[in-house]
Formats: structure tokens, sequence, C-alpha cells
């Protein structure tokens, strides 16, 4: 359990221009997520939701204000340095489309450790080690040679799940991970996230529509018109 | 890059099109290339097969062997050149023979006489006896054997085929070598008109120094030559530098198709793939090693479209019968080949580059709002 905050966002504001037009996606966006908190990001859809979620995880940059993920202030990052950023520090569940489909879940949760290639044979096997540990934890350990053509709904999320864990990072951003999933598969998948989450002492985003996560969630965080009401 | 070879392996099918597309591309781009150098080949082969360094034709000839006349005192003054260590005269007569002992037979292969001096490859060192002559082993195909005779030209002047030599040809023609000699004899009966008398056509000089050097000092002592390296002479053959140049613009122009043919499908596979490398920039794939992916994966595909070609132009070389077609399979064309399908992989690749690179990773996470 870590104590020092894994997400601090202060003042961030991001703004789009759209032909001669600038559109606020968030504005004066203050939050902080403590080490091990989950949080549930709500509001409608155009609210800024995504837009929070993406810069907190170093898929867009600020226009203003300061982010710092895990100590790092990663405001001022170059693209290159946030892509080293995405690899090491953060996870990601996304919504659709998710996993790379001609690969087994083993292989999808080692395709970032591979697609980087560097650090040699001990760092691969230290991978290769971590995605056993991963599986089984997740209940996949007898599905790791399976494509996820052959997986459930359900099966497909654990596997991201566990592709977002592999880094061990100090946050995670769940996009609408229940989106896709009956009620019951969802419910499901929010309790094993909650309990993967405070197993580890990892940090988690939410982003939802989802009535049900708040529940699970540590906190609720409401974001409306790119503005955060808590 | 194990990515990209884990694709190829599992969802074969889908390379499969631009597989096949691209390995009747290398077949044909090695069929011409097997093409221009039997065509070249059996054009030049009597030149290739000289023992010297040097050409000398008149300075009149315009590097033409027909045209060019070499009298004794123009030989006597090439001769006495420094740098010259041996000379041999040349002369050749294009003819139709007809095979057989027949006269009136109408079966007429088209010939070409050489008169030696300096034997060139594979022939005997002294020319054979008047009346006798050793032929291109392509002979053989018309059923001709050591010992029968071939009647040449108008006048019918027989020659006694004493022996074989490979790959001599000439013009597209079959070559027969005989003495100096001979080729008077037989140019005097068929060409009334233009009997050599002691001349020859071309000089052919072995040099003990530099080629160039000597070839200036030849022209400039005798004043009436033009004298080429053997390269320049063959290269000047003619017909050749036109057939290589055509043959070259079709070979430009199909490596061109292979290079639309993977730039079109690699776009459209980049672009089926946005999504998904959205996704792999978001959890720290940078756009360099998915790009790196496209190439690997081109050059898995082109490699092995040439390499069947590769395997199609041999086994074409070992089914085609002896003389059916100009069609010659060296290494060099070859590598050349499967290294013009790769180059052409590379740039057609080079056309996906922008969209890899552009997809942003931001695109992976919901829509924006």
């Amino acid at each position: 359990m870590s104590s020092s905050p894994a997400l601090r966002m202060e003042g961030v504001r991001k703004t789009y221009q759209v032909a001669d037009e600038e559109i606020v996606a968030l504005d004066r966006a203050d939050l902080v997520v403590g080490g091990d908190e989950i949080v549930a990001l709500i509001g409608p859809s155009g609210s800024g939701k995504t837009t929070l979620c993406s810069i907190a995880g170093g898929l867009l940059t600020a226009s203003q204000g300061t982010v710092v993920v895990g100590g790092n202030d990663i405001s001022d990052y170059t693209s290159r340095q946030l892509t080293d950023f995405r690899r090491t520090s953060v996870g990601f569940v996304f919504q659709s489309v998710n996993l790379v489909p001609f690969l087994t879940a083993r292989e999808n949760l080692l395709v970032v450790s591979e697609l980087v290639g560097r650090g040699g044979r001990r760092r691969r096997k230290d991978a290769v080690a971590r995605t056993a540990e991963l599986l089984d934890e997740l209940g996949l350990a007898d599905r790791a040679d399976n494509l996820p053509a052959q997986l459930s709904g359900g099966q497909r999320q654990r596997v991201a799940i566990g592709r977002a864990l592999m880094n061990g990072p100090d946050l995670v951003l769940f996009d609408e991970p229940t989106s896709a999933l009956d009620s019951q598969l969802g419910d499901q998948v929010v309790k094993l996230i909650r309990d993967e989450m405070k197993d580890r002492g990892t940090a988690a985003i939410i982003v939802t529509h989802d009535d049900r996560i708040t529940h699970y969630a540590d906190r609720t965080v409401r974001i409306e018109d790119g503005r955060i009401s808590a | 890059m194990r990515l990209a070879l884990r694709e190829l392996r599992r969802r074969p099918g889908r390379f499969v099109v631009a597989a096949s597309i691209l390995t009747l591309i290398a077949l044909l781009l090695m069929f011409l290339g097997g093409l221009l150098d039997g065509l070249i080949g059996s054009s030049t082969a009597a030149y290739r097969a000289q023992p010297g360094d040097l050409i000398v034709y008149s300075a009149s000839s315009r590097e033409s062997l027909v045209r060019s006349r070499i009298t004794a005192e123009t030989r006597a003054a090439v001769e006495a050149t420094a740098g010259v260590e041996a000379i041999g005269g040349l002369g050749s007569l294009q003819v139709g023979a007809r095979l057989g002992e027949d006269p009136g037979s109408r079966e007429l292969v088209g010939t070409v006489l050489f008169g030696y001096e300096l034997a060139p490859r594979g022939l005997p060192a002294e020319p054979p006896p008047t009346g006798e002559v050793v032929a291109d082993s392509s002979l053989r195909s018309e059923g001709v054997s050591v010992g029968d005779t071939v009647l040449l030209g108008p006048q019918r002047s027989p020659l006694r085929v004493t022996g074989f030599v490979d790959d001599t040809r000439y013009s597209g023609q079959v070559s027969l070598w005989g003495s100096l000699d001979t080729w008077r004899a037989v140019t005097a009966a068929n060409r009334p008109g233009q009997s050599p008398g002691d001349t020859v056509q071309a000089l052919v000089v072995r040099t003990d120094g530099a080629p160039a050097a000597v070839a200036a000092a030849i022209d400039a002592g005798s004043g009436s030559t033009a004298t080429l390296t053997l390269a320049a002479a063959t290269e000047a053959l003619p017909g050749v530098a036109q057939q290589r140049s055509t043959f070259n613009q079709i070979i430009g122009v199909t490596a061109l198709v292979a290079l639309v043919v993977v730039a079109l499908f690699f776009a459209l596979i980049t672009v089926e793939r946005t999504a998904l490398y959205g996704i792999l920039k978001a959890v720290g794939a940078s756009g360099a090693t998915l790009f790196a992916g496209v190439v690997t994966q081109a050059l898995v595909v082109t490699g092995l479209a040439a390499t069947i070609g590769v395997a199609g132009s041999l086994a074409l070389d070992a089914v085609l019968p002896a003389g059916a077609i100009p069609f010659e399979v060296t290494p060099s064309r070859l590598i050349t080949s499967v290294v013009l399908m790769l180059v052409a992989a590379i740039a057609g690749c080079a056309f996906s580059l922008r969209r890899v690179l552009r997809v942003e990773p931001a695109s992976a996470i919901g829509t924006a709002g």
C-alpha cells in the first residue's frame, strides 16, 4: 500500500481547435487519486471523462495544468517519453477490440515486452514468469493457449486486465469495462477488478456509465461539460 | 517483428493474394532477365570468346565488323605499336548454309563463317585446314554431327564440320570457325564483288599494357583505325544496346508493378489495422516498431515470391530444350532480380509509413468526450 497519490491533476485544461472554434473538453480539472484508491468516473457522453482518462494515462497532453502520475510529472513529456511512460507506468483496459486477435491469451500479455524487444533474455524470462503468474491469478491458466475468439467475453476482459497489470503500473485506467458484457458478467468483472486492484494496492480510474460500478469504487467522481464536481 | 511474423504464420490466408501476384511478377522478372541474357549471349558470344583485349576496326567502318577492312600495311603498323603482345586477323561472312550434301536442299540455317588466327576460347590454336570448320554446338540440334558437310551460300561452298565448340553464337546465328583462307575462299566465291583479297575485317589484339592506352597508341600510330576494348566492341554489336535498353525498360516497369502491388496491399492492411495500432501504441509500442513489422511482412512475402521465381526459372532452364529459345539463367541475374523485388517491397511499404506513424494512441480509448 502506497500513501503517495497515484495521480495528481491540477488545473488541467484541454482544448481542441475545430475549424475556427475552440472546443473546451476539460476545464480546470483537479483530481487526486490515492495510491490504492479506486475511482469511478461518471458523466454523460461528451462530458470530458475520456479526455481526462487519456491525459492521466499519457495518451494526450494537457493544454494547461500539471499531471503527476506515480511521482512523475508528465505534463511536459514529449511523445517519445509518453510512449515509454505508458509502457512502464500505466495500464489500460479498453472498451472493445482490445486484444490482438491472432495471439493467444499468453501472447497478448507478452505483446508489449515483445514489441519493445529490448532487455534481452533475462527480461523476457521475467516477462514469461509474470505472465504465468497473472494468468493463474486471473483464473486463465488453462486458457493460456487459446485465441481471443475461443474465449468468452468475461475471459477476454480478464486477459485485457492481465495485460494492463503486466508492467506493475502505478495506475490502471478502465474505459467502460462492462459496456460489452451482460449484467451478471459485468458484475463479476467489476468484482474482479476491485479484488485485483486491492490485492496489489494499485490505483484505478474506471470510466463508466454503469451505476453498479460505483458501489465497488471507493469514490465516485462526476464530470459534466468538462468540469469535475465531486 | 515477432508480432508481424506470428501474423504471417497464423493468418497466411490474408497474404495469399499478394504473395501469388508477387510470385507471378517474380517469375516474369526472372524470365525477362533470362531472355535478355540469352539474347545478348547468342548475339555476342563469338566476341566474348575472343582471346584479346582490343578489337581494331578500320576508321571508316563506324565500329561495324561487316564494313571494316584492315589492309596488310595497317596490320603491320598495329603490330609495331608498343604494348601489342599478339595480333590476329578476323573475318566474317553471314550466309545461309544448307545442311547435308544435297545442293537443291531448301533447308537453310543462318550461319556466320569466321576466319581466325588467334584461337578463341575452345577452338584449336591452329585453325582447321582450308575447307574444314569447327561449328558452334547449337548446330548439333539441327542434326549435324562431326564429319558432316554443310554447303554455304549461293555457290554451295562445301565445308566439312570437324568438331564443335560451345557458346560462340553471333547475331543469333550459328558460327562456323575456320582459317582466314577458308573465309577468303568462301567469301570470294559467294560475294564476287567483295573479295577480301589479302585484307581482314578486324584485328584481335592481346596487350601487355593497359588496354585503353594501347588502343589510343594503335589509333595514333596507324592513323586509319578505330580501336575498341573487347567489352565496348561487344556492346557496339548491332542490336545489343537496343535489346538491352528495351528489356531493361520492361524489367523496370515490372519492378514498378511489384512496388505498386506491395504499396496497395500493405496500405489496405494498414487501414484495416488502424484500431489495433491505436491499442498497441496506447500500451507503449512506438510507431517505428509497428512500421518495422509492416516492412518485415513485406520482405517475407516478397522474399517467398522471389524464391519461387528463382525455382521457377531454374526449372524452366532445365526443361527447355537447348536452342529452343534464347534463355539463360545466371546467378547474377537471379540475385539482381531478387534484390530488385526486395527493394521494390521496401519502397512500396514506404507509402504506409505516414499512416502507421499518424495513428493516435488516444484513438484506442472511447470516443473523444
